[in-house]
Order: structure tokens, then sequence, then C-alpha cells
């Protein structure tokens, strides 16, 4: 009766949660964040975003085909699709199709198949995708469009948007081009001037998300509503976001408050770049990141801060992508000394006295 | 639960399974029709296995004393019905191996006669040590499964000056429901158990913990508790592994035990709601522990429930006596947490057995595993603050001395983590595994330690007899030199004067 190929070790029984589940509980909580985008930017953000999700899948598929494994469960627990997801979100939504081509194959086959698969990469590889491509094509990468939502008179239709994409943006559409607001700031304080001045004519900065941008900036709110909602669900928990989200507010604050011609405010530095996708649904990763609750917001903390030195000292006006890689390298320290108590034991693993 | 409580008061540990009692709790107790034959195996219990004292075709009674204790820890076992001895042999052990063991078979002959007993009329009139013996002798372990001999644990209790004892009606374990029964319909026995209890070890107090989602046996319980200001009825979160002692007595006192020690060491006894009302029949009736109430439940089961029934009653009676739906995809003894997979329906009833589950193919369906996504929910769910993340991945590579780094040994296969696995990684067998060759290591290396030191002691000894040799040797010829020295010196003297 016991099928002797199986473990007869208890339990015998197990949750209803699976992989597949948890990534497509994530995807549904990114749903309404992307579909905004959509409508915000329109078919070339569509077709850009099918296209790296495709080529992430693609590569996974390809991988294992390979390595002569089985394709179908693993491109059926959606972690591939989920990786294409996060870097479709991340980049310009106007870019041209190749970009997202070779992010979606890259992300999946160098910086998560060729480490082993799923849960075996050290980086997050929607994060390595976008620096490689950030590094690589500076350009295309920092092109970025003012919202000309899906119907407006500005908007590309089905097929225009395909030729956008497929052959890059073509001069009737120059006029929304625009640069990223974090962007804007740095090559204005670069050329000396300052932020009281420059702010004054900067691309819209809207609460609401009609800002150039990527598709997971524009909507920085429905990403943290997402983000709240996988909390309630948990799928994540408060520690990482939490810790991150301080991380950068906090200097944020000080320092805006000693200098504000020189420092953004902190609601500004919260609700731009990947501020809010980084912390809800990038620096949560569960494979690069650590496994305990005080692990996670040194972690999520550390991504913070960096991403706040990054956007303010460095050269480039974006970190959080740079920040969670760094971070993502320091996850095997962090879970290798900061481990939970044991019953019975304190935190250096002795025993503890009997006490009554 | 509001919400507030649900994140913050709410233990940190554990998991929430299905808990799939009702309805078989809510169903009234049934008592099993006498069954021809019984089992009765000589290992029900942590120690040694008991010594039979029996013939094959001696009469017995019920209650009657088939085989005694043998050594500290131990217990008897008794006839739980009257008949004849008809085999002393081997029978299927409740073991997913399926290996046998020696157990004592009686026909029965359904004259359901009882031995003589003497009534103790006041149980607070004897003395501990006299509660004691009578528990000793009734054969008493501990029935929420871990089957320690009772007796052994209160002459601990005593000899460590416990001052509370903890009252286990956690019952923590899906789908059984025997404990919430026993409160539910003998609440005054175990209530009269628990003072006899708290003589024995010589306890103030005695606090009942019993999980929030058996409302009806807490209001019996306290009703019964009533009168006795001493035993104090306490709900506690429905949360497993709340019925396992070291989470129960940190939640109801606040007192961590120790890794490596005994509850008692920090002044606390735990003993469960069933076997405290055994402990009652026991002291009060003289009746040794010869029956249980058992869950019959899980989705293959028609008509599920708690049954009494003799203990050595063979699972598959128990099973037809509820009737079964379909062939069950697998037989569980105990609860589906940490139960043990049988082999088949043909293993005795033991002691310690609360529940058997027959269970459906869709219950004991476990995808196949994936790979870890390491998202932390095992550490999250750990009731002992464990890795079982770093662990398992030391054991899949082969690095069991790694595991162990881990404290490995403070993991008592609860099962959290491997039931809130998303990949369902069968992390307690990769444990267990460990376990077991971690510890047949260690027996390997303390034989060796042993083997060394008989080795060296023998070099010792051999020198040193080669040293007496010597020493002997050496003396005798100095003392054969001496005589002939002696001789020689004599004999002149001897020849000058017989030519003198």
């Amino acid at each position: 009766m016991i099928p002797l190929d199986t473990p007869v070790s208890a339990p015998h029984t197990t949750t209803t949660q699976s992989v597949s589940r948890v990534m497509g509980t994530v995807m549904l909580a990114l749903a309404p964040a992307t579909l905004f985008g959509f409508w915000l930017y329109g078919w070339p953000s569509i077709w850009l975003f099918a296209i790296t999700v495709g080529s992430a899948a693609f590569g996974e598929a390809l991988c294992l085909r390979l390595m002569d494994r089985p394709i179908m469960p693993a491109l059926y627990d959606g972690s591939a699709i989920l990786t294409g997801w996060l870097l479709a979100l991340s980049l310009p939504p106007w870019a041209p199709w190749w970009i997202g081509a070779f992010g979606g194959l890259f992300a999946t086959i160098l910086a998560k198949q060729a480490f082993g698969g799923l849960g075996q990469n050290l980086f997050n590889p929607a994060m390595v995708a976008r620096v490689a491509l950030l590094i690589s094509f500076p350009v295309q990468m920092t092109a970025w469009v003012g919202p000309a939502p899906l119907g407006s008179l500005m908007a590309p239709g089905l097929l225009d948007g395909l030729m956008v994409t497929l052959k890059g943006m073509t001069p009737q559409f120059d006029a929304i081009a625009s640069a990223s607001l974090l962007g804007f700031a740095k090559t204005e304080m670069s050329r000396g001037v300052d932020l009281l001045q420059s702010l004054g004519h900067a691309p819209m900065q809207s609460w609401f998300g009609s800002r150039p941008g990527s598709l997971g900036e524009t909507a920085a709110w429905l990403i943290a509503a997402g983000g709240v909602v996988m909390m309630f669900l948990r799928i994540i928990t408060w520690h990482t976001p939490v810790a991150m989200l301080l991380g950068i507010a906090i200097p944020a604050a000080i320092l805006h408050a000693v200098d504000p011609a020189r420092y953004l405010d902190m609601p500004t530095h919260l609700l731009s770049g990947g501020a809010m996708l980084g912390a809800f649904f990038i620096a949560t990763d569960y494979v690069t990141s650590p496994n305990t609750s005080l692990g996670q917001m040194i972690f999520g903390a550390g991504c913070g801060v960096l991403t706040y030195v990054i956007r303010t000292w460095a050269g480039y006006p974006e970190g959080v992508a740079f920040a969670v890689l760094l971070m993502n390298s320091l996850t095997p320290i962090i879970d290798s000394y900061v481990k939970p108590r044991i019953y019975g034991r304190d935190r250096s693993g002795a025993v503890l006295k009997p006490q009554r | 639960m509001g919400l507030f409580d649900k994140f913050f008061k709410e233990p940190s540990w554990g998991v929430h399974p299905d808990d799939h009692k009702r309805p078989a709790a809510d169903v009234p107790l049934r008592i099993l029709p006498p069954p021809a034959k019984v089992y009765m195996p000589l290992q029900q219990h942590v120690g040694g296995a008991a010594r039979p004292i029996v013939l094959v075709g001696q009469k017995v009674l019920k209650g009657q004393l088939l085989a005694e204790a043998s050594g500290n820890i131990s217990a008897p076992i008794h006839a739980p019905v009257s008949g004849t001895v008809s085999a002393i042999g081997e029978i299927t052990a409740p073991h997913a191996s399926g290996l046998g063991f020696t157990a004592i078979t009686i026909a029965n002959d359904f004259a359901d006669r009882w031995i003589e007993s003497t009534p103790v009329a006041d149980p607070f009139a004897l003395t501990p040590e006299e509660i004691t013996k009578l528990t000793a002798a009734a054969g008493i372990v501990g029935l929420g499964g871990a089957t320690f001999p009772a007796a052994a644990k209160f002459a601990l209790g005593r000899r460590l000056k416990v001052d509370t004892l903890i009252v286990n009606g956690g019952e923590c374990e899906p789908y059984l429901s025997a404990d919430d029964r026993i409160m539910r319909d003998r609440a005054d026995q175990v209530v009269d158990g628990v003072r006899i209890v708290m003589r024995a070890i010589g306890a103030t107090q005695a606090l009942v913990g019993i999980e929030d989602n058996k409302p009806e046996a807490i209001a019996a319980m306290r009703v019964a508790a009533e009168p006795f200001p001493e035993v104090k009825i306490r709900p506690v979160p429905t949360r497993y592994p709340m019925g396992s002692d070291r989470q129960l007595i940190i939640t109801l006192t606040g007192r961590e035990v120790p890794a490596d020690a005994r509850a008692a060491e920090v002044g606390v006894l735990v003993h469960n709601v069933s076997t405290c009302a055994a402990v009652h029949q026991a002291v009060r009736f003289g009746r040794p522990l010869v029956e249980r109430i058992v869950t019959i439940n899980g989705g293959a089961v028609k008509n599920p429930g708690n049954i009494f029934a003799p203990i050595g009653t063979l699972v598959s009676e128990l099973l037809d006596f509820c009737g079964l739906k379909e062939e069950p995809a697998r037989i569980i003894l105990g609860g589906p947490m940490m139960g043990t997979p049988l082999p088949h329906g043909l293993v005795p009833l033991v002691k310690g057995a609360s529940g058997i589950l027959a269970l459906d193919a869709q219950e004991a369906h476990i995808p196949e595993a994936g790979p870890c996504i390491r998202c932390g929910n095992c550490t999250r769910a750990c009731p002992m603050g464990l890795l079982p993340v770093e662990m398992g991945a030391h054991i899949r590579a082969g690095d069991l001395d790694g595991a162990a780094k881990f404290m490995l040994g403070d993991c008592m296969s609860c099962g959290c983590c491997a039931y809130v696995c998303p990949s369902h990684i069968p992390l307690v067998q990769y444990f267990n595994h460990a376990k077991g060759e971690l510890w047949a290591k260690e027996r390997g290396k303390l034989r060796n330690e042993a083997t060394k030191r008989l080795v060296e002691a023998r070099a010792v000894r051999l020198e040193r007899e080669a040293k007496e040799k010597a020493e002997a040797a050496a003396r005798r010829k100095a003392e054969r030199a001496a005589a002939k020295a002696k001789a020689a010196a004599e004999a002149p003297a001897q020849t000058e004067g017989e030519t003198a």
C-alpha cells in the first residue's frame, strides 16, 4: 500500500502552497502596476514586455534542453517568467526590442541557469541583466519618454507601437522623449545648477505616477500596494521592505534638511527610480536574500543606504540594481553570522542554565 | 482571533495545518465489540521489553499480569481481555519497516472477567511512593505518544523537587481527538488523576493546557476543576506543535528548558490528560492500563470517530468497525505530522497510539520535491529555532557533521519544516537519516575507544606480566645461584669433614 519509492518519514500531510503558487501570487501583486504602466506608455511598452518575458522563458527552456532536464516543470514554476517580468518593469518602456531580448536571455541563461538553476544563483537575475544592459547600452537604457496614455493623441497605435519597439523611436515621437527625474537632477547638478533652481522646470513629478520612468517607477504606489498585499498573504515579511525604505528615507531626510540645494527630498527619493519595486519585489527575492528576520533587516537597510549613496554621490542617477547586487554578495556572510537563537541555548549555541 | 492577536500574540514558531478534527471529535464515544483475539506486544514503551510470565495455554483474567517490567525504565503488560494465552510469538510491529516483534496472543473467552482488585478509598492518604508503585504496577506509560513509563517520571519529579505539573491537553496533531474526547466525557477522572499525580510528584499546582480549538473540552474541564483551585485550566493558542512539552512549558510558565536537559530541571513535569485518567483508574480501582480511547479518522473512513478499545486489537478490526469508503492510500499510526506509516492493518493497537488514520489518495498525496528556493518558511516555522534549510543542504551534500554543527541534535522531528516547504522537500526524512547515521558513527566511535582502551590495557598487562616474569626468573636464578654457592660452600666443608 505504501509505495516504497516515496519517503516514509512524517509528516504525511503538506501545505497547499507551492513554488508556482508563490510565483503566481507575486505576478498577481505586480499586475496592477504593470497594467497601469501599459496604459501610461501604450503599445511599445506592451511589446517590450512581451519580448522580455518571452526571452527569459526561452533562455530557461534552452538551458534545460541543453542539460537534458525536463523543461515543462521548470517553466511551470513561473520563476523565469517572473524574472523577465521584473526586468521588463525596470527598462525604459520604449526601449528597442533587442534590449528586452538580450536582457531576458542574459537573466535566465547567465544569471540563473549557469549557477545551477532555481535556488542556486547568488545574484538576482533580473538585476544582473539590468546592470549588464545599463553598462553595455547606456544610451538606450536612459532614453525615457513622458507618459502618452493609450487612446491619447500622442500614443502610437498597435502597429506604430510595434515599429517603435522594433526600429527604435522615430522622430514623430521625439516630443515626448524626456529624462527621468533622478537623471535630470543629476545632470543639472553636474553642470552646476542647484536643485532649488533646476527642480522648477524638472520633468513631471506626480504622486500618481504619471511621469517619465520605467513601468515600475511610475506606478510606485501600485507597486507598494502589491507589496502590502504580499505581506498579508505571507509571501514576504515586512522586514526587508521596511528596512530598505528606511535606509533610503533616513539619510535623505537628514541631508535634505541640511542642504536642500544639494540633496533631493525624501518623498522624491522614495517614489523615484526603482525604490518601491526594489524594496517590495527585488530585495525580497527569496533566493538571493538572507533567511532570518534580523538578516533581512540588515540586508534591506544595506540596500537602502547603498541606493542612496549611489544616487547621491556616484556616477549613476539610479542605484537600486547596484545596491541589491552588492548586498546579494553579502547574503551568505549575513546568513552565517545572523542565526536564530535555538530553544534552550543562547545566541552562541551554549546550553542555557536551568532557571525556575 | 483578531488581526492584532494574529500578528502580535500568536507564537512566532510552528504551523497551523487544517485540523480535520471535526466531525470525528463531535461523534459520541463508541465501544468496540470485544475482538476474538488480541495481541499484546512486550515492547510498548520506552525502555526494556517486558518479560513474559505466562505460558501458552494458560487461562488469564482481564487485567492479569502477562509480562513483568525488566530494568529501571520499563513497564509491565496486562491482559486486555479474559481468555486463554494462545501464542507467544512474532507479530508485525507498528513501524514503517514492517519488521516483527514479540507479542502475547490471547483468545478471548468473551466472559469479560476482571482480576480481583482492591479499590483505594482515599488515594490522597497514600504516600507518593505508594502511588508511584501502583502506577508502575498498572503499566502506565505516556499516552500522548511518548510512551515513557509514568512511574519513572514521578520518581524523577520528586527527586528534582518540581513545583508544577503541566497537564498536556494540547492535542495539536491534526485529525486526532482522543484527548479531546476524554476531557469532554471523563473530565472528573482526568482532574482526579491530575490531583493524584500532583501528590505523587509533590507539585503545588497543575496547569492544564488545552488548545483553544476545543471549547467543549475547556468548558468540561473548568467545571470538573472548579472545586480544586490548585488545578488551573489554561487555554492556549491553537498552533502545532503546542503539545510538544518544551513548547507547552514555555507557553504556560515562561520557563525555557535548557538544551539536553529534562523538563524537571526547570521545576515542571508534563503528563498527558489520558495518562492522568489512567492513573486515576489504576490508583482508585486497581485497574491496569488495558484499554484506551483511539481516534479513527481520515478520508477513507466511513464513520470517523473515537473508539474505546482493548489494547492489542488489530488496526484492521478498528478500521472495519468504522467502515472504509475506499482502500486507504496510507494507514498512519498517530497523527499526520509525526505518525508512523503502517505497512498493513494487521498490526496491534499499542498503548501510545492515540489515533489511526486511513488517508485517502488525495490526503496522502505529497507532490514531488522541487529545488529549494530559500524562502525561509522552514526557518520561521521551526519551533526550536533551527535552520532546516542549512541542515537539509548539508545533509543533501553528504556533510552530516556540517549539519550537526547547526544543532541537528536539537531537532525533534516535529515536521513543521517539511509541512510548510513549498517545494515539498522531505526535510524530516533527511534529518532522521542523518541522526541515524551520526548516532551509528558515535556508537562506532565509542566502540573504537573502548577497543583502544582494552588494547592499551592489554599491552600494559603484557608488559607488566613480562616484567614480573623476568623479575621472577631473575629471582629464581639468583636463588639458584645462591643455593649453588651455598651448596658449594658446604660441600668442601663436608668433604673436608669426611677427609678429616
